[in-house]
């Protein structure tokens, strides 16, 4: 099957009643490599499901070649030779790569799986791809890089002439990195028509053909990569001149008291973590996926327990969990407010109290005003805008979630809070709320450490910059380091570019 | 590299869809009100014997095992674990509380019960808690045991209380305040009792939590190990309860008691509303599944249809329930 025209017209989608897409026009040429690029929630995952049959457009039609085609499925994805890889995977984690492969599509001869004949295709396309997998290892014990090489390779497997790609390179290593733009050229050369939603505007218009970018829901403009520069992208993504103003953090007074210090923090991948943060500093912590940010800062909070020594005030935490952290004063804001962070289908009002319950109570009962109360308070402190506390919290703006996840530790008045990607997929305005808020904590005297993949963020914010490597310390850095001396160090020898 | 998954709603909704995700919201909370409240109309309209007290006298005994298991259960569902030990507990605690009776005396041999029921809870919970084994296959194993247990204890055969105690021993027939029987009055108190404590305490709200996302509640400091075993306990004690209410009945306890029923107190939850992934639902919603699941039963009677379709339609009711809960479900979300 050679590539078709894609012609998208008037694709629509919104969720109880916010339009994410709106009435999406977009031309994609047979062979081409077209990338789609947008701020959070402008709408770009929710195209490339929609053309991957993840989910269902509410209007607008599809065709292919001139001939309208329905996608309302995975299977009628598949049948047209799309092919979705998205952020989630896709894969069976129990099943060896062999059988991730060819799910469901297994050479068979009288309803018997002929391994053999499977085996010699898979040797087939790992030679064409370049990459480097054992056919027989189970799919859970391989790293995400690699995991998703068998999600290309499926998609090669089952014929795909489509190949639609959601972040691909999010979690990547730099040189797996390269090895993947470099097959997504030669697909493209082959014939394969390749659509690419990526961050990294650097990376898109190395390898696109030609961009679109979409804000709020509704496409700006689509035009040849050659013609566009990152700045210019991003100008259209935000829809005018970037200037994210980031708060200065007030410094750190003289003979402020260490208030967190923890020595050889040990657990899984993490060696040896030293740190000590005063009253009133914000401690920045970096590093790549893998490095061991998160798992630093669980190691902190209790949340998982390891080797190695956390003491608040000098008094070492015997017994350390997270009840433990909570009695002597860290707060931990954990990295996914859905996972780890909120209950979801709970009222804002029961997750903003949750970790300070006993604040509020005669016996047994809930002080209902007390709690009202509190919670008005503190929702206005760090304006949440919820027009209903008693409404599920899952009915929130991503950016009023992760506020009320920040209120509900305020509510325990904390001396320590750890936060773990503060403003991940939160508006741009919520982001700045967090900032200040962060700053403004800091400044009344907390000891803050703050985990973030936004390189930008954790420079302007913290005090120091503790940089992490597969685990292990490789540096700290003061306040007014560059970005390339940080993003050095994180990635060890390799030299980053600067990618905005 | 921020991931962008599902898009943030950011913009404020238009009136029109708030208010009809509002109606949604409404039709899933009081949905299965309204179907009770229908059949109660029908019932009423359609028969002379519906509406007069010794049949609502009857109704509300016969709902109050189911009722009292169907608590249980709901506890337990709300906090996110499934308590299958229910109906073997019942049978072991009934039995136990036999025989303190024939050693002791009635009143004593039904606190004994309960106090046994409290204890396979206990056991249950912290079995499924320690060994960190699905609840399902946790306490389907753990109820083999207990249902085991109640064959071994009785040897197989009925046991009854003593001659002379066989009148007290029935203490929960008796009919007590508006005419309704003991066991009525016992199921009423103890749920408005669990109803409160799950709705408006502290270890409420850490019930709710743990049910709705076990990491993000003892990320905030909750003992989530503790919270399963004491739902356990607690569903423990409405299995003797339930225990209690039949064997005094029966006049009698065997190891062959309510075979079956932890799995009608899960579904009267469910028909109720309870969401069966844990971290919503209410006590009052098990009641109502309880009480309309009864119904069906007492329509039947009352309207001599053959008792053989029963089940039936049972079946299609919670079949239906469970398909509108999920219906309404996606619709609003």
């Amino acid at each position: 099957m050679t590539a078709p025209a894609i012609e998208v017209r008037g694709v629509a989608k919104s969720y109880s009643g916010v339009t994410v897409l709106h009435d999406v026009d977009l031309d994609i040429a047979p062979g081409e490599v077209h990338g789609l690029v947008g701020e959070n929630g402008a709408g770009k995952s929710t195209l490339l499901k929609i053309l991957g049959g993840a989910i269902r457009a509410d209007a607008g039609t599809i065709s292919f070649d001139g001939e309208q085609v329905s996608i309302g499925s995975p299977r009628d994805a598949i049948a047209q030779g799309v092919s979705l890889i998205s952020q989630e995977g896709a894969l069976v984690p129990a099943l060896s790569v062999l059988d991730n492969v060819f799910l469901a599509r297994w050479s068979q001869r009288g309803g018997l799986i002929r391994a053999r004949s499977d085996r010699r295709r898979l040797a087939g396309l790992i030679e064409q791809t370049g990459f480097t997998v054992d056919p027989g290892d189970r799919v859970d014990r391989l790293s995400i890089g690699v995991q998703q090489q068998v999600e290309i390779l499926r998609s090669l497997a089952r014929g795909a002439r489509v190949l639609a790609l959601d972040e691909p390179t999010a979690v990547l290593t730099e040189h797996e990195k390269a090895n993947l733009l470099g097959l997504i050229r030669r697909l493209a050369a082959g014939g394969t028509t390749v659509i690419l939603v990526s961050h990294f505007l650097d990376e898109v218009l190395s390898v696109a053909d030609r961009v679109t970018v979409l804000r709020d829901g509704a496409l700006v403009r689509t035009g040849p990569a050659a013609e566009q520069t990152p700045r210019q992208l991003v100008r259209d993504m935000v829809g005018r001149e970037i200037d994210v103003l980031y708060p200065d953090p007030r410094p750190v007074p003289e003979g402020a008291p260490v208030v967190l210090s923890a020595r050889g923090l040990s657990r899984g991948l993490v060696r040896g973590v030293d740190l000590k943060v005063r009253a009133g500093e914000i401690l920045g912590i970096a590093g790549l996926v893998g490095s061991g940010r998160t798992e630093t800062l669980r190691l902190l909070f209790g949340a998982d327990r390891g080797a190695g020594v956390v003491e608040v005030d000098g008094v070492a935490l015997a017994k350390h969990s997270p009840r433990r952290s909570m009695a002597a004063g860290i707060a931990l804001v954990p990295e996914s407010r859905k996972e780890q962070g909120l209950v979801m289908q709970r009222s804002v009002t029961e997750n903003v109290v949750l970790s300070s319950l006993p604040q509020r109570r005669v016996g047994p009962f809930v002080r209902k005003n007390a709690e009202r109360d509190a919670v008005g308070t503190v929702s206005k402190s760090v304006d949440i805008r919820a027009a209903d506390p008693g409404a599920a919290i899952e009915t929130l703006s991503g950016g009023n979630q992760q506020k009320a996840l920040f209120a509900k530790w305020l509510l325990n008045k904390p001396r320590v809070l750890l936060i773990d990607e503060p403003t991940r997929g939160v508006d741009v305005a919520a982001k700045t709320q967090i900032h200040h808020l962060i700053t403004d904590l800091a400044a009344d005297g907390m000891a803050v450490v703050c985990v973030s993949s936004e390189i930008e963020e954790l420079l302007a914010l913290s005090h120091r910059v503790l940089v992490l490597r597969h685990g292990r310390p490789v540096g700290e850095f003061p306040r007014g380091t560059s970005r390339e001396v940080v993003v050095a160090a994180a990635f060890g020898d390799q030299e980053e570019g600067d990618r905005s | 590299m921020s991931v962008d998954t599902t898009p943030q709603p950011t913009a404020v909704a238009p009136a029109a869809t708030m208010r009809s995700a509002r109606l949604a919201y409404r039709l899933r909370d009081y949905g299965i009100v309204a179907a009770v409240v229908a059949i109660v109309i029908v019932l009423s309209f359609s028969t002379d014997t519906f509406l007069t007290s010794p049949n609502l006298v009857n109704l509300l005994d016969q709902m109050s095992v189911l009722g009292l298991l169907a608590t249980g259960a709901t506890v337990c569902i709300v906090s996110g674990v499934f308590d299958l030990t229910a109906s073997a507990s019942l049978a072991l605690s009934a039995i136990i509380g036999v025989e303190i009776v024939r050693h002791t005396n009635v009143v004593v041999g039904f606190a004994g019960a309960v106090l046994a029921g409290a204890l396979l809870g206990l056991i249950t919970g912290t079995v499924v808690v320690r060994s960190g084994v699905n609840s399902f296959v946790g306490t389907l194993a753990t109820s083999l045991v207990y249902r085991g247990l109640a064959v071994v204890v009785t040897g197989g055969s009925i046991i009854y209380p003593l001659t002379r105690q066989s009148e007290d021993f029935g203490m929960l027939t008796w009919p007590s305040v508006f005419n309704l029987t003991s066991a009525t009055i016992v199921f009423v108190v103890v749920v408005v009792i669990i109803g409160i404590v799950v709705a408006a305490t502290t270890f409420g709200r850490r019930l709710y939590a743990v049910g709705g996302n076990i990491e993000a509640a003892r990320l905030s400091g909750i003992r989530v190990g503790s919270i399963h075993i004491s739902a356990f306990v607690i569903s423990g004690v409405c299995s003797a309860l339930a225990g209690l209410i039949l064997a005094s009945r029966a006049g009698s306890a065997q190891s062959t008691m309510a075979t079956g029923m932890e799995l009608t107190a899960i579904a009267a939850a469910v028909v109720g509303g309870t969401s069966i992934l844990g971290g919503e639902g209410a006590i009052w919603r098990g009641i109502v599944g309880a009480f309309l699941l009864t119904l069906i039963g007492n329509g039947f009677n009352l309207l001599g249809w053959d008792t053989i379709y029963q089940q039936v339609l049972q079946g299609c009711l919670i079949l239906f329930a469970v398909t509108m809960d999920r219906w309404l479900r996606r619709r609003s979300r």
